[in-house]
């Protein structure tokens, strides 16, 4: 089975924010939840550099760890989901989180959070594939539809990546090295941004 | 004599102009040549949690990576959840051994049926709603501490996920109120456990729980105090940290959240921890203390054996007979240099 990962490219994001709307639309989410954000740092300044980033959906998530009520679980290909029936809005997964992903709906007075919703992989929730119940709490399930998620098919410099962690890493080397070549440096391996947070490979 | 010291002192003058000349060309060469690689630098201070910029308004959206959360991860589901297991089990198993072992500690003289007043109804009103508060903020928060580990094998996650659910909104609900009832509280018995002399010696005889002659005490002895205090400085602690967590509202960021979670989690574990020993001596462990609080008032030989100056304080303002108190041997420093009563 493949493993899922996130890539974002850094050499590419023109931060248009493609991923971010094509995620908020595809999956309606609610009002003031954004699954996916783009960054951009040293904004406005030479050599400034944007990501895309939202759940990672972690080798070793810190979000599951600390669930009080543990209602995440990894899929087959390594998606982390969780329940929102379990969830109480405790927020411990969002302290816990690397990347803040994990987002809440203000639930009632005194800014009281919601139940927890965070990027999915375009891969739904518990329920059925595809029921009612399904879509309203979790957005589509891309994945078992046989496609991959939005917001990488969306980018239109391909700066996000989807799918076999295998597969978008090659396609990653393949293109540190022929910006190398580009730009007559020797090749330096490159982890992908955030790969080392999130799966445990050696730097970030 | 005088060139040979300030021979010395410009020679050392010499070595320091240069150490300090080196020390400079060294940070000017450091600055001038580019050690680092641009690139390199720009993911060190996106790890250092350097914020950038984000179309997506929001708490710490700008910030990519925030390492702390690991930290908090392991603090809570490590030495803070195991150091809390073993001292509350350690507490519980202690406190049954002595039960088992010594058993309570009885009224050393038969009841005179004569009633001494010790606790007036707000006292006592407060002290109830506070332990009740107590007790709900204590069990719901253990749940969400301990729940997943304890309670998830016995009754599901779904039924679980459902007593959490209402537990951290009683949690989130009673903890103002237990805040404001530890200030009053804090008001009302602040005076009677000032610290004295006294209490010293009741401390170094365990308050004569092992055998002995029962130490001297005031109207709060010093195992009193002591749980006085430990509670007005943890309760200080979980108070302040459980206002920030309660509010999300305020807007506070991640690395604050997670420092108030781990002190509030350490000072709870810690009262809570104390309080075992406060519930089992105030019921089981002494024969007739549970009454005190109840009726608000207990029997003569009670008061004698237990808070022998307090009873004399009393007979001395005239609140009790003069001859009830005739056991009592008093210590000339036990009046309060204050007190008028004590020169009358
Ligand atoms: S990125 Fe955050 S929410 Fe996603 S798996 Fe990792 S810790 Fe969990
Ligand atoms: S907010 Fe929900 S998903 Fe997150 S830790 Fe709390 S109960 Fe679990």
């Amino acid at each position: 089975m493949a493993r899922m990962k996130f890539l974002c490219d850094d050499e590419r994001c023109i931060e248009c924010n493609a991923c971010v709307t094509a995620c908020k639309n595809e999956h309606e989410v609610p009002w003031g939840v954004n699954r996916r954000r783009v960054v951009t740092l040293n904004d406005g300044e030479p050599g400034e550099k944007s990501i895309s980033v939202a759940c990672m959906h972690c080798s070793d998530p810190p979000c599951a760890a600390v669930c009080p009520v543990d209602c995440f679980y990894v899929t087959e290909d390594g998606v982390v989901l969780h329940d929102k029936d379990l969830c109480i809005g405790c927020g411990y997964c969002f302290y816990a989180c690397p990347f803040g992903a994990p987002q809440f709906p203000q639930d009632g007075a005194f800014g009281v959070r919601g139940k927890m919703d965070k990027c999915t992989f375009c891969a739904g929730g518990p329920e059925p594939d595809h029921s009612e119940a399904e879509f309203k709490k979790y957005g589509r399930n891309r994945l078992a539809e046989g496609k991959l998620p939005l917001c990488a098919e969306m980018c239109s410099t391909k700066a996000l990546l989807a799918g076999d962690g295998d597969v978008i890493a090659d396609i990653f080397r393949e293109r540190v090295v022929r910006r190398a070549d580009r730009d007559g440096e020797t090749v330096k391996p490159q982890v992908p941004w955030g790969w080392g947070q999130a799966y445990g490979d050696k730097k970030s | 004599m005088a060139t040979a010291v300030s021979g010395h002192r410009s020679r050392r003058l010499w070595w320091a102009t240069v150490l300090a000349l080196v020390l400079l060309t060294a940070g000017l060469v450091a600055v001038a040549v580019d050690w680092t690689n641009p690139r390199a630098d720009l993911w060190r201070q996106v790890r250092e949690g350097v914020e950038g910029y984000s179309a997506v308004r929001g708490l710490e959206s700008g910030e990519l990576i925030q390492a702390s959360g690991e930290v908090w991860r392991r603090w809570r589901n490590g030495p803070l959840a195991w150091v809390g297991g073993v001292l509350l089990g350690g507490v519980m198993f202690a406190l049954g051994l002595f039960h088992l072992l010594h058993g309570p500690q009885r009224l050393a003289k038969p009841r005179t049926g004569v009633r001494v007043s010790r606790w007036h109804l707000g006292e006592r009103v407060l002290h109830w709603i506070t332990a009740v508060l107590f007790l709900t903020l204590a069990l719901t928060g253990l749940s969400l501490l301990y729940g997943r580990r304890l309670l998830i094998p016995l009754i599901g996650h779904e039924s679980f996920a459902a007593y959490l659910a209402g537990a951290k909104f009683v949690h989130n609900l009673t903890g103002p109120l237990f805040v404001a009832c530890l200030v009053v509280m804090g008001l009302t018995w602040f005076r009677d456990n000032l610290w004295r002399k006294i209490d010293w010696d009741w401390l170094k005889s365990f308050g004569g729980m092992f055998g002995g002659p029962h130490p001297h005490a005031g109207r709060m002895n010093a195992g009193e105090k002591a749980w006085f205090w430990l509670l007005m400085a943890m309760g200080t602690v979980v108070s302040v940290t459980g206002l920030i967590l309660d509010l999300p509202l305020f807007g506070l960021e991640r690395e604050q959240l997670q420092l108030s979670h781990l002190l509030h989690v350490a000072a709870a574990l810690i009262v809570v921890a104390a309080s075992l020993g406060h519930i089992y001596i105030g019921t089981l462990g002494t024969e007739g203390a549970l009454e005190g609080m109840v009726t608000g008032s207990v029997d003569l030989s009670w008061a004698r054996q237990h808070h022998d100056l307090w009873l004399a304080e009393l007979a001395q303002k005239g609140k009790v007979a003069e001859s009830e108190v005739r056991e009592v041997k008093r210590p000339s420093h036990f009046f309060r240099p204050d007190d008028p009563s004590a020169s009358a």
